[in-house]
This record gives C-alpha cells, structure tokens and sequence, in this order.
C-alpha cells in the first residue's frame, strides 16, 4: 500500500500521550498506522491544549469535528478530533462519547476554528457544546427542526418545501413521496456461513483479505 | 434590506434584529445571490458607514446532506457524490474517498494507475487554479484573465471528456484504481496544452501582476499571519501564502508524488495578493508534475489500470462474454458490492483549495456507515469575520475570492 499518504510511525507520541494524559485518557488504540485516543468528555478542553502546548507533540492544528451516532451505545453519539502537528508531520484522533443531553466542553478557547466545526456537530446530530458562543444551526434550513444525521432520521426527512399560491410563499409541507422509498439489501445473508469460506475469519483494516493472505 | 424578508424568517435568524436604537451600524445582505459570492452564500455584514464591523456568513444554502446519502449507498454507487462537492476540482474529491477505501481494505494500486491519477489530479488543479484566478480578477474588476484562462480550461474539460465520458463530474478514480486507460493520441494532446500554456499564464500575470489597480485592491487586504492561519485551520494555497511551506504532496506524499520533482511556493505577507500569486504559481509547478507524469507513462503501457483483485474492480466486458465467474463477479459488484473491513480511517489529499480529509467509518458491510468529509472551504470561510474586520465593503469580495470558496464543498 505504498500509494498512501506516508504519516510517521506513532509508536514515540503514543507512550508518551499516555503519560501526558493520566487519567484523562481512557483508552488509546491503534489500526490501520492512525492512533486515536479516547478521552474523558469533561477533560476535552485540557487534553486539546496539553496535546497542542506540548513540544513533542505540537499538534497546532485542528482538522476537523465531526459526530458519528450508534443508537445501540448508552452513549449514543461520539465526537471526533482530528488533529494534525506540522512540526512532526503527524495525525492523531481524539474521541470522545456522549449523549443527547450530557454537553461537551466547547474548544474554542483552543483552537477559534472549532466554532463552525462544533456548530455542525450540534446541527447534524443535536450534541450539546457548553461555552460555544454561537450554537446556532449552520447547515440546516432556519427554523428547521431535528437532527438530520442521526440513525433514526429518516433519509427523506418528514418536510419538503413547494410554493404555496394561496400563501404566495414557500411553505413547508410533510413530506409525500410518489413512490415508496426503496431501500434495497443487498447484502449477502449467506457470508461468513458457508463451511470453508474464506470471509469467516473476519478481515482487519488495512491488512489484505484472507485470499490475498493465503496466497 | 432586511424589512423585504418574510417575517417568519426574522424571527428564526436573530442576527437580522438589532435591538438597540442608537446603533450607529446597519446591517446589509451579501447574497444569496451574488455574482461575487461565489455561489449561494448569504453574508450578514455590520457595517459603519463602509467599513465592516462584523461579517457573519450563513452557509448550508446548497446542503444536501451528501455523507448522510453516502450512508445509504455501497461504496461504489457512493463515488459519483464527491464529483458534487467541489465541482471545480472533481477528480481530487474522489481521489481522497478512494484512498480512505483502500487504506481500509488494504489493497494495492497498478502503477500505472497511480501515475494517471496524479496525472489528472494535476490537470483537475489548474483547471481548479484558473478558475479562481481568473474569478478573483474579475471580482476586483479585470475582466480579460477570466475570459483568456477560461479558452484554455475548456480545453481541459474536453481532455475530461475523452478519459472519462463526463466533463465535470468524473467518477473516474475508482477504488483500486481508475475506470479505464486514457484513449489513444489524448497523452500527446495533454503534452501540447502544457506546452502552450505557460505562455498563456505568463501573459495574465502580465496583465494583473504589476497592475496599479489590481495591487491596490489585493495588497495588505485580508492579511493572516502564519500564527492566526494555522489556528484558524488553514491550508493550501492559503496556509502557503502566510509563509508555511505545508503541502500533503510533499509532506504526507501519496500517490507517485515522492518521487517527482516539483517545488511548493511560498507567500510571505499572507495577503489577498499573495494568496492569488501562490496559485498562480503552483499552476507552473502542476504543469512540470504533468510533464514528469506523461514521460512515467510510456514505461507503463500496456499495464492494467486498476487492481485484478475482482472482488474489488469489475472484469473487462469483452472477459465477460466469455468466462461465468467473470460475470459473477461483475454481478456481485454492481448488487451486493464489496465488503470492507471494520474500522476507521482519516484520509487527506492535497485537493486544489487545501487538505481535503475523508473520515470513513466502516462496520464490515458494503454500506459506509459514517463517512465525513472534511471540508476545506469551511475553514476558510469561518475566517471571513477575522479577515474582513475593519476593511471596507469592497474588500469583501476581494477576499472572498481569495480564499477559493466552493459551495457545494462547504455545505456538503
């Protein structure tokens, strides 16, 4: 996989991460050559700038926020960083879960370009940032109502904009579909099944599957 | 302005209501429909007198929930989407989504096909850089680079044309590599633009460069040091600008990048002159890269385009014909699709504007199960407020233009 993104090996920052972090961190973990390191919710602010204050480490620049939902979790909703150091020439991932109710400490302190970045969050998938001085929506439509990332927003969502003659406006109306949604399955209910196939032995990220092993 | 919109929509944005009657600062609309916002974005400046006290962009106009549509498609039928985000600079959508696939499934990419794809990455550049500066010279009123680099841009989206069968929205990268080889006589077609056009840029640099006009309304406006850039999450041509010498190629190479020569131009003041000369220059050293990629090419003829494993790139049609499994394995791909392995990638690409990230999260089927897309733009853009503060009206789209905004990118 020489035709990938060349990042330098983590194994120096991840001890040291530990150390750093104490009990901040709760678990670090590392696959496909990307370190990501679980955090506690509360510390985030504190971790964000230990790991950008840090010389050995420098990550001066925040990439990106973004939520993931797994409905299933008891904390449904996770909250990624992707941090970037130009001086070492390395990434890192930073995480932490939530809810719909618990906030997240706002690190707008830390890095200013986290405000439009929290604010995106907030609007997708309805995590809470405490201390964002501008939580308004930002992708949305104004007035717009739910979550729209969430795994139990529908794909269609439930409104749909025409123009009202009577209302001489655009209105919203619920959402009438002119066919059935279809959402076709295709995945296989067979794989992993079969005796002697090879798809039963899971495959891990980033290693070639188990046919290309074998061979 | 604000008393022509309907009330309701008053009410759910309170940046239109001031409270305070005394305000010696009003409040203007730049948009949604601007000719020099670049798309549809709606500014809500504060203004006293001429100059901008505050600039909040609204963005979100042209969202339409791509990484949300993505959790619903296999991996494949979910490409043609990133063609729809930065639809200035397609191919280097999809070269950081196929990336983020492969780097999960850990499969290896033909050379030759690794050669294309820089090949095309660099001629989806200039097209990307032309563009923007010709649309930044217009927007503080030179009318003649636009019409000049746009002849030649549309030499480049024929050149599409004949790789892909699209223009504009390419879907050719594909993951394992790209669709199809380049048609015959295109190599040299390619070779006969990046002889032509330097001449062609030296000109339009000719004619703004120097410029008493154009220096007076781009030098010293909308500066951002080094310090403020990288807080404010800058990157790319306007990260370069500022006088960090940071480019994916060269850093974090990818691709056959390591091994071509090319330099990364560097601004020093981080001004709206430096950011518009940075691109400028970075379109000479694309056309050195283009040049290096198309001598790499006929060492590689002949070689497949894309990976043999058929669990992952469809067989050829005329193989097809001829062999079950052959059609199988096409069926399978284009139904079931393929599986990727559980886990989590962040992948970023040197895309035209900046780095262009993918944060793909796979749950082992052949959906996506989260796929964020890090948009360059809306760093840029979030800076508008730090940047346009104390300048007047007019320097607003100078700005704007500097900081290559793409709407169907920022709102995603």
């Amino acid at each position: 996989m020489s035709h990938l993104p060349a990042i330098a090996s983590h194994d120096a920052i991840a001890a040291q991460a530990v150390a750093l972090l104490g009990a901040r961190l709760l678990e670090q973990r590392e696959a496909a050559g990307e370190l990501t390191l679980l955090v506690a919710r509360d510390s985030i602010v504190e971790v964000l700038a230990l790991l950008r204050d840090t010389p050995e480490l420098a990550f001066e620049q925040l990439m990106d926020i973004c939520g993931a939902d797994y409905p299933e979790r008891p904390e449904r909703f996770e909250v990624v960083y992707h941090l970037l150091s130009l001086r070492h020439n390395r990434r890192v991932r930073v995480k932490l879960s939530t809810d719909d109710s618990a906030p997240v400490p706002s690190v707008v302190s830390v890095f200013p370009v986290a405000g439009w970045l929290e604010r995106e969050t907030w609007d997708c998938y309805g995590v809470l940032f405490a201390g964002n001085p501008d939580l308004r929506r930002i992708l949305t439509d104004y007035g717009f109502e739910g979550h729209p990332f969430r795994k139990d927003f529908p794909l269609t969502g439930h409104v749909e904009l025409h123009y009202s003659e009577e209302a001489q406006a655009v209105v919203y109306a619920p959402v009438k579909l002119k066919q059935d949604f279809r959402n076709f399955d295709f995945l296989s209910p067979w794989e992993g099944m079969l005796p002697g196939d090879e798809k039963a032995t899971p495959q891990q990220p980033g290693e070639p599957a188990a046919v290309e092993r074998a061979k | 302005m604000s008393d022509v919109l309907p009330i309701d929509v008053k009410i759910a944005d309170p940046t239109l209501v001031t409270d305070d009657p005394n305000a010696e600062s009003y409040l203007i609309n730049f948009g949604p429909q601007h000719p020099a916002a670049h798309g549809v974005l709606r500014l809500v400046m504060e203004l006293d007198g001429e100059l901008i006290e505050r600039c909040d962009p609204h963005i979100g106009l042209l969202h339409r929930g791509t990484e949300k549509l993505i959790e619903h498609k296999t991996y494949l039928q979910a490409l043609p989407y990133m063609d729809r985000l930065d639809y200035c600079s397609p191919m280097c959508m999809e070269h950081s989504y196929v990336l983020a696939i492969e780097k999960l499934l850990g499969v290896d990419v033909p050379r030759r096909a690794q050669i294309l794809r820089v090949l095309w990455a660099e001629i989806t550049r200039i097209s990307n850089h032309i563009l923007n500066t010709g649309a930044h010279a217009m927007d503080v009123g030179a009318m003649t680079p636009i019409i000049w680099l746009f002849a030649e841009r549309e030499q480049l989206y024929d050149f599409s044309e004949r790789v892909s069968g699209a223009r504009m929205h390419a879907a050719w990268f594909r993951p394992g590599g790209v669709h199809q080889d380049m048609p015959a006589g295109l190599a040299e077609d390619i070779r006969a633009f990046a002889n032509r056009f330097p001449k062609m840029l030296d000109e339009v640099q000719g004619l703004v460069a120097n410029n008493r006009i154009f220096k007076q309304r781009n030098v010293d406006i909308g500066v951002i040091s080094a310090k403020d850039a990288l807080a404010w999450g800058f990157t790319g041509p306007c990260i370069r600008a500022s006088g960090i010498p940071w480019d994916l190629r060269k850093s974090q190479p990818y691709e056959i990048y390591a091994e071509l020569d090319f330099d990364v131009p560097v601004g020093k003041n981080g001004d709206c002159y430096d950011r518009f000369m940075v691109r400028i220059q970075e379109m000479r050293e694309s056309m050195k890269i283009i040049h290096q990629c198309l001598d790499l090419l006929p060492e590689t003829e002949g070689q497949p385009v894309a990976s043999l494993d058929r669990k992952l790139v469809p067989p050829s049609r005329g193989e097809m014909k001829r062999s079950m499994e052959a059609l199988i394995h096409h069926f399978k791909l284009y139904t079931e699709g393929f599986h990727v392995p559980a886990g989590e990638v962040y992948v970023a690409t040197e895309s035209p504007k900046g780095e262009f990230g993918i944060y793909l999260v796979s749950d082992g089927t052949n959906k996506p199960y989260r796929c964020h897309v890090r948009a360059t733009g809306m760093a840029h853009l979030q800076a508008m407020d730090f940047l346009c503060k104390g300048h007047m009206l007019a320097d607003a789209p100078a700005i704007l233009g500097s900081l290559d905004i793409v709407f169907g990118e920022v709102d995603r």
